[in-house]
């Protein structure tokens, strides 16, 4: 044996089966930690822990509504709630819940991410009836933002259509965000006479301009207010305000003359806050975001209250001629479908700029 | 006059030279120039004029050298310093320290990266053994294996855990049945970053292992020696230098791994955002000072790796060059030397 040291000996059994149980020891522990970790805040249930799933340009928003609400909740029912937040484009999160990320409540960008939920089983098919305006407590609209000045003079949507204008909006793939854009350009050619020919021809120009499809709306708005790339963006009134107000005067919110109405939906994941016992917290928290404080946080972060007796646009807000989904693409369903599926407009009509 | 300064100033604005000429790295990068540019003439008046033509096209050669270097490396890694020190030392104090979702993202990386690191030196030491001293059927496939997670995109890696272990995965319903979390919880992390670093412990060993050889470690089994002491006393010596090179580079790189992470986070702010992840997260929420901090945390422990990687290099160079040595002198006399015998 040991004059064959080139032709190494086999490798002994024993040696195989103590590797094999060295590797499976260590996914073991790896398990067992998780375990572990769920066993220790479940023993300490004085305090309860929430997660919000939710979509990319809430992150502020959130932020002071958690604040307000864990207040609230502790004063009413004695309880300490605290709230982590997970922000990132509306389907992958959609996506994320479905493969098991512990959401408590998900407030996502749109219907069909909160629905694709449900169909996968983790949520009753009538979240939809649980809360008030069809669980969406608030509303936000399509606008534009430009640079300082408006050097390209973009008052409508037409505008968009200038040879040399370049527009950056997420990927509607992914992104709420990029979704409603796709759906308002495509929108404002019908609610203006024109025929599906006429807004798939427009929508196509559009989407020939843009340079860049972050999957994200707030990549997006990186894209454009911090990298500079871009003439215009397309993005929620709510992301918009946040996003000239960081920029110090670099940039300018536009209203077109009509856009799309957006309706983020909210609703409790059954099975987990079932499991983890937290639904009367997740139900209050969404509640809250219904209350007399709640609106008042939502208005300061410039989203659209939902209030029942509604007439006109909130105090402080510009009005806007809105359509909805439904007006451009008859459902969320058809608009997946016939616009965003695998084939659809979207497919065929997108081509990288430069292409 | 008038129209020559005006074409002046255009050309100014077109090169945002005033920008260039404000910011403050660029105060710094002008002194270094001066004093490299002062070096420079005294160094080229020293040379004699008659090699001069060669000399200029060296020194044309160096400054590229020089240039893409200071482009590539240099200048990125300086901003993101200037930047993350804009506001004084104090602020990026205030950054670090008082954020607790920043101070979690750091304990986070500061825990998964050890334990990912752990288990490659663990499954390192094994594997080069195991390649390095035997042969079996299927041992080039193995080989080729362990290079699989360079090869694959880290966003691969991170979908294929999820895939496994996602609540719709292989593996979904049985945990879910003992209430493991791994995917979007600490397991997951630790799993991702152990794929990519994977190939690092072991691809330094494998090597060394193959150039020591078996010798020392046959004569210590034939002089009585158990497994163990065989390892503790003649393996583990022999590679620890490569060893620790592996760890450190793995290191470096678990601390740094953003695309497998980023898919397996979940991105739940102070639960499962390592530091690059903070770092991206930081940024999209306009507080870019605060993200260049972490940014410059995580710079600061690459520098650190640097450092350590030369020390050990310099080691294990000088370890190369002795075990040529003993193996020049041991040549001619030693009967159980391999190479007399082959």
């Amino acid at each position: 044996m040991l004059t064959g040291s080139r032709a190494a000996p086999r490798l002994p059994l024993s040696s195989a089966i103590a590797l094999a149980a060295c590797g499976l020891s260590i996914l073991a522990a790896a398990g067992c930690s998780g375990a572990k970790r769920e066993g220790g805040s479940d023993a300490q249930t004085t305090a309860i822990e929430l997660l919000n799933v939710s979509y990319d340009p809430t992150r502020e928003l959130y932020r002071s509504i958690n604040e307000a609400f864990a207040d609230d909740y502790q004063k009413k029912h004695g309880t300490v709630v605290s709230i982590k937040q997970s922000h990132a484009a509306s389907g992958s999160q959609s996506r994320a819940v479905i493969d098991g990320l512990e959401a408590d409540v998900v407030t996502l960008a749109t219907w069909p991410d909160v629905e694709a939920i449900a169909k996968s089983g983790l949520i009753q098919p009538d979240w939809q009836a649980r809360f008030d305006n069809q669980s969406v407590p608030y509303h936000s609209v399509v606008v534009f933002v430009v640079r300082k000045g408006n050097p390209k003079r973009i008052a409508d949507w037409s505008d968009l259509d200038r040879d040399g204008i370049s527009i950056i909006t997420p990927n509607p793939k992914t992104s709420g965000n990029g979704k409603y854009s796709f759906l308002a350009a495509w929108g404002s050619v019908l609610a203006s006479g024109g025929s599906t020919d006429d807004a798939r021809g427009f929508v196509q120009r559009l989407y020939r301009r843009t340079p860049v499809l972050d999957t994200g709306a707030r990549a997006a708005t990186a894209t454009f207010s911090q990298k500079g790339i871009g003439d215009v963006h397309l993005t929620f009134e709510n992301e918009a305000h946040l996003e000239v107000e960081e920029s110090k005067g670099e940039l300018e919110i536009i209203y077109p003359a009509r856009s799309i109405r957006v309706d983020p939906p909210v609703a409790v994941v059954d099975t987990n806050v079932d499991r983890k016992a937290t639904r009367h917290a997740a139900e209050a928290y969404l509640g809250f975001l219904y209350s007399v404080d709640g609106k008042e946080i939502i208005r300061r972060h410039h989203y659209r209250p939902w209030f029942a007796d509604q007439q006109g646009p909130p105090e402080g807000f510009p009005a806007i001629e809105m359509f909805d989904v439904e007006f451009v693409a008859g459902s969320w369903n058809d608009a997946m479908k016939n616009l965003f599926g695998e084939g659809g407009e979207f497919d065929r009509i997108y081509q990288p700029a430069g292409n | 006059m008038a129209s020559n300064s005006r074409w002046k100033k255009s050309l100014l604005n077109f090169f945002h030279l005033e920008h260039y000429w404000k910011h403050p790295l660029f105060s710094a990068v002008r002194r270094t120039g001066q004093r490299l540019a002062r070096g420079l003439r005294q160094w080229s008046h020293s040379l004699s004029k008659a090699a001069t033509a060669t000399r200029l096209s060296e020194l044309l050669l160096i400054a590229a050298a020089v240039a893409s270097i200071g482009l590539l490396i240099v200048v990125p890694l300086a901003s993101v310093f200037v930047a993350a020190f804009a506001n004084g030392p104090r602020a990026w104090w205030e950054a670090i320290a008082h954020d607790p979702d920043t101070r979690h993202a750091i304990w986070l990386s500061l825990t998964v990266a050890p334990v990912a690191v752990a288990f490659n030196t663990i499954f390192g030491i094994a594997a080069a053994w195991l390649v390095a001293r035997f042969r079996f059927p299927g041992r080039t496939l193995l080989v080729s294996l362990f290079d699989v997670p360079f090869s694959v995109s880290p966003v691969v890696a991170g979908l294929a855990l999820v895939l496994i272990f996602g609540r719709q995965g292989l593996f979904g319903p049985t945990l879910a049945t003992f209430g493991a979390k791994v995917i979007f919880a600490w397991p997951g992390l630790v799993l991702a970053t152990t794929f990519v670093t994977l190939p690092m412990v072991v691809r330094e060993l494998i090597p060394v292992m193959e150039a020591i050889g078996p010798e020392e470690e046959l004569a210590a089994v034939s002089l009585g020696a158990n497994g163990w002491q065989v390892f503790w006393r003649i393996t583990l010596p022999n590679i620890r230098w490569a060893l620790l090179h592996g760890i450190v580079l793995a290191n470096a790189r678990a601390m740094g791994e953003f695309g497998a992470v980023y898919v397996v986070s979940g991105h739940i702010a102070g639960a499962t955002d390592t530091m690059p992840l903070r770092v991206e997260k930081l940024f999209q929420e306009y507080r870019t000072p605060a993200s260049m901090a972490v940014a410059s945390v995580l710079a600061g422990l690459a520098l650190v790796t640097l450092v350590a990687k030369v020390v050990i290099e310099r080691q294990l160079e000088a370890e190369s060059k002795e075990l040529e040595a003993a193996r020049a002198s041991d040549a001619g006399t030693d009967p159980t030397t391999g190479g007399d015998l082959s």
